[in-house]
């Protein structure tokens, strides 16, 4: 056995007894075992997975593990590549996790649960066989939902976003069932080798496509399957939001590359339009929701939609250049699809966490409440920024580069792609403009008035800084994300190299300092723009210094004269959104009740006004509300049939039994 | 070497320059509406001034409001090292394109809307939420007409674009160029706070955008936010002029004659832009906030048929 695999079975081996310690530890050191454990459990799994993508394959089948075929492992860059992001993040969730802890998830369940999840996530990307899949898939759904219920006794919002949860999990589990059992069915067996090497008929490719698609794209959390997402992740504690949104939403993403491009080995150009523009909508709708939202982790998990938006926009423009022949512009896509799965892994965990921490320090997590937090909580502000700023995909953070390598991709589409491309491109590249720009207003109004301007409420004024494993979290998370930042050249080659051998072609990012596009025109240097930056403001700064007379005076707000300023007077995030809003008033459908009361001595004088303004997901307003509503109504219909008499039910039984004979005699 | 004295020059040009525009331009507006004005040095006296104040830290501010007005001239700076305003042949050329170039330039909004939010007053608040909304409306624009442009070079790497276009001057004049050009010259307005998207001149509640976010800054705090604006309107001109424009940049090759009259070329193009926008100005209305978002949604058609005619004329 090579070190990939030794290492990644000692990461499982990590995580059991992480779940067993979760499990039996007295309360005390409970979080604290199981932390450790989970982190290192996840450091394993980090190495496993470089070690992958360095080029050390590793396989395994375990015939006692599962009935009938046994279990089927095998560790490719592929998979390498989702298992090392999935064990980092889990090293930062897990250290925070330490001291997130006492924050009433320190529970037996929770604790032993939490390895146990991360155990299923490192399973799906190194499973070799359908049945493998299937199983390491349904444990992670099994684990996340038992981790999403954690603190229902609490809120009850949790039951609601865990029911979601539970059905639309389970929707897709069943499609992505359905779809690897007819790709097996037409194979010669279940293995992933022996469904590499099947014929099938296209219209058994096509149902098999589609149907993973849509398992997958549920768990990625794409419109229009995304309405879980943004109950659930909200409503997990902070580090399984984190490990939820930053690691579980990217096996969306592997299915569909393991399935589409890697399986199937490609397929017509209809499906990777229909890919892109699962992604195109995301990205928008998504942005769009997290840019009026005013809770903080809803507009973190609604920021999840649009990225792993941005990431089937990539995945999907890769399919689509494959299938034109274009196998150097596919690989460009795919490499800039896949180390976007990498930072939004770094800055969503960063975000997560971070929000997790004003949750503990405040009790809230309404940003309208917020504000201030900078004096506080100087740690986690700073550790803010410089997730946001990433996630802003603003220079010199690191979603910057994935987002230009992804434009990159697509602008250099035009001559070869033929009218499909032509007709195609253009929109994409504007949706993923957009989706930056209000990517933009969304994080600077949860930095500017989450954490600055002055607390908005008492509790936000009595916020306290976080303790020392949580910030190290936390400040893991941030080291990725600036080292991702300032050196991707650190990853884009194994990523280069994982996809050239996905998609036969030579490797299509080159550079250390300065990136190149192998095939096309193009050189940006993240290092040196983040160097020129520092420069210039330090030369600022100097002259400025050398040119003032006088020093820096502290001095009142300008206040109109009218006396001090009360933190009534900010504006708020609901206000701050309002132009967005208004702007966007067509898509959106914001919806406002105004009640005026009046006294009871006149009409015209007023005793209390009451105002709500809420800003519904519209697709879940159109789409499900009537789904749930047939369904409760079917529902009611039937309770009409048992109405409680004893008679009634043995008659349904006499009825069906006769019924049943009735038919099998006509019929034999 | 001459790219290097080039870009040293060109940032020389643009730090030096850009008051003596906003001069000019404030000049040229009074003059059309039958003022005196100041001379054009005023700007230039007005920096001078405010660096003799003192900053100001107003109560329950941080060090996003200290920093936001480095970050915002910082950015300018280094934008104004990479454009070819002056030579392709710049030593930043291969460290940022197009769409690190406007990217860089959003960075310095958002710095500046930062330090608005920093305040906590309602002003800050107010500028920041128009000025993020505009920059979120304004990016599909600019990226979709970057799109256009590169299409017929390969490449979003400015000095590329340029030298193409100074080598076959013909194809500047093309569907593609035209439409991109209104697009981006609609775009550059908003990007400067010119009317008809905000009046910079102005102080009245309902209108004002960038001054909002301003309004707590003093001393040199202030001189180098008015400088970095101006600076700014000064690059985005000369790229404007630049990439419609090339006629006289110093390409490959070029002796430090050229860069010379480089210079003065860029000099006089960008005083001819910034003379038309001032005239333009006097004669238009500021638009209402949120009519705006029509005309930058006119602006993405425009960028869109951009790169609709270059796929379709190639």
């Amino acid at each position: 056995m090579n070190a990939a695999g030794a290492s990644l079975l000692s990461a499982l081996g990590l995580c059991l007894v992480s779940a067993l310690a979760g499990a039996t530890a007295p309360r005390r050191v409970r979080p604290l075992l199981a932390g450790l454990g989970t982190a290192c459990a996840g450091a394993a799994a980090a190495a496993a997975g470089v070690a992958a993508l360095a080029g050390q394959s590793w396989s395994a089948w375990l015939p006692g593990v599962l009935p009938l075929a046994g279990a089927r492992l095998a560790l490719d860059p592929l998979g390498g590549m989702f298992v090392a992001v999935t064990g980092a993040v889990a090293v930062c969730a897990a250290v925070y996790g330490i001291g997130y802890a006492k924050h009433g998830v320190d529970g037996r369940v929770t604790q032993a649960t939490l390895p146990l999840f991360l155990g299923a996530m490192l399973l799906v990307p190194v499973a070799a066989s359908v049945s493998t899949l299937l199983v390491a898939w349904e444990l992670m759904a099994v684990t996340s939902l038992l981790l999403v219920l954690a603190e229902h006794a609490r809120r009850p919002a949790v039951a609601e976003a865990g029911l979601w949860y539970a059905v639309m999990t389970h929707l897709g589990f069943a499609a992505i069932v359905a779809g690897m059992a007819g790709f097996a069915a037409g194979a010669a067996g279940e293995s992933f080798e022996q469904l590499r090497a099947a014929t099938l008929s296209p219209a058994v490719r096509d149902a098999v496509f589609v149907a993973t698609l849509a398992g997958f794209a549920s768990k990625a959390g794409i419109v229009p399957l995304h309405v879980w997402l943004a109950r659930a992740h909200p409503e997990a504690p902070s580090p399984v939001s984190a490990l939820m949104s930053a690691a579980m939403v990217n096996m969306g993403v592997y299915g569909i590359v393991r399935v589409g491009l890697d399986l199937l080995r490609g397929g017509p150009s209809w499906w990777w339009l229909v890919v892109l523009a699962m992604g195109a909508l995301s990205a928008l709708f998504g942005i769009l929701q997290a840019a009026v939202a005013s809770d903080l982790k809803r507009l973190l998990g609604y920021s999840t939609t649009e990225n792993m938006g941005l990431v089937l926009i990539g995945v999907g423009a890769a399919g689509f250049f494959a299938s034109c022949g274009d196998k150097e512009l596919a690989g460009l896509a795919l490499v800039a699809a896949l180390l976007h799965v990498v930072n939004h892994a770094g800055f969503k965990t960063l975000l997560f966490l971070a929000a997790g921490s004003v949750l503990r320090a405040t009790g809230t997590r309404d940003l309208d409440a917020l504000g201030g937090l900078r004096g506080r909580m100087p740690y986690t502000t700073a550790l803010f920024a410089v997730g946001a700023l990433a996630a802003s995909a603003l220079p010199p953070g690191n979603g910057f580069v994935s987002e230009w390598l992804l434009l990159q991709s697509l602008i250099h589409a035009l001559p070869t792609s033929g009218v499909a491309g032509a007709v195609t491109m253009p929109p994409a590249v504007g949706v993923i403009a957009l989706s930056a720009g209000l990517a933009i207003a969304t994080f600077v109004k949860a930095f500017g008035v989450g954490f600055l301007a002055r607390a908005r409420t008492p509790a936000a004024g009595r916020a306290a800084e976080s303790p020392p494993t949580m910030i190290c979290g936390m400040a893991l998370a941030a080291a990725c994300c600036v080292a991702l930042a300032l050196a991707p050249a650190a990853v884009l080659p194994a990523l280069s190299h994982l996809v050239a051998v996905l998609l036969p072609g030579h490797e299509a990012v080159g550079g250390v300092v300065t990136l190149r596009l192998a095939d096309v025109q193009g050189t940006m240097s993240p290092l040196l723009i983040a160097a020129a930056l520092a420069v210039a403001a330090a030369l600022l700064l100097g002259s400025v210094r050398l040119v003032a007379r006088r020093a820096r005076r502290p001095a009142r707000l300008w206040d109109c004269g009218a006396g001090p300023m009360t933190p009534r007077m900010e504006y708020t995030a609901t206000s701050f959104a309002e132009p967005l809003q208004r702007v966007f008033d067509n898509v959106l459908a914001p919806e406002s009740d105004l009640a005026v009361t009046p006294t009871k001595e006149s009409a015209y004088l007023v005793e209390s006004i009451h105002y709500r303004a809420r800003i519904p997901d519209r697709i879940e307003r159109r789409l499900y509300d009537p789904v749930l509503a047939a369904a409760a109504s079917i529902g009611r219909g039937a309770t009409r049939l048992a109405n409680g008499s004893i008679h009634r039910y043995l008659a349904y039984g006499f009825y069906a039994l006769t019924g049943v004979l009735l038919v099998l005699a006509v019929v034999w | 070497m001459t790219g290097l004295v080039g870009a040293v020059a060109q940032v020389v040009v643009v730090a030096v320059g850009s008051p003596l525009l906003v001069g000019l331009m404030r000049k040229i507006r009074a003059r059309l509406e039958g003022r005196v004005g100041a001379g054009v040095l005023q700007t230039w006296r007005d920096l001078r001034k405010l660096c003799r104040k003192e900053a100001i830290s107003p109560h329950g501010t941080g060090w996003v409001f200290r920093m936001a007005p480095l970050v915002l001239a910082g950015t300018a700076l280094v934008v104004a090292s990479v454009v070819p305003l002056v030579t392709t042949q710049s030593p930043m050329d291969g460290v940022a394109d197009l769409f690190a170039v406007a990217a860089l330039l959003a960075l310095g909004s958002v710095a500046l809307a930062l330090g608005g939010l920093d305040t906590g007053t309602a002003f800050g608040g107010m500028g920041a939420s128009r000025e993020v909304t505009l920059l979120a409306l304004v990016e599909p624009t600019i990226l979709l007409s970057v799109f256009a442009l590169s299409v017929r070079v390969g490449s979003t790497n400015l000095g590329e674009i340029v030298t193409a276009a100074v080598h076959d001057p013909m194809a500047v004049i093309s569907p593609v160029s035209l439409l991109a050009a209104v697009a981006l010259g609609v775009v550059t307005i908003a990007e400067t706070g010119r009317i008809p998207v905000d009046n910079p001149s102005t102080h009245l509640e309902l209108t004002m955008i960038h001054e909002a976010m301003v309004l707590e800054y003093a001393g040199p705090d202030l001189a180098l936010i008015e400088w970095a604006s101006g600076m700014r309107l000064f690059v985005l001109l000369g790229l404007l002029a630049g990439l419609f424009a090339p006629w006289g940049i110093a390409t490959a090759g070029a002796g430090p004659v050229a860069v010379v009259l480089a210079l003065v070329v860029l000099v006089f193009k960008v005083a001819v832009l910034g003379a038309g926008l001032a005239a333009g100005e006097v004669f238009m209305a500021k638009l209402r906030l949120f009519r705006i978002p029509e005309l930058l949604a006119g602006s993405f058609m425009l960028a869109l048929l951009a790169v609709a005619a270059s796929y379709f004329l190639a």
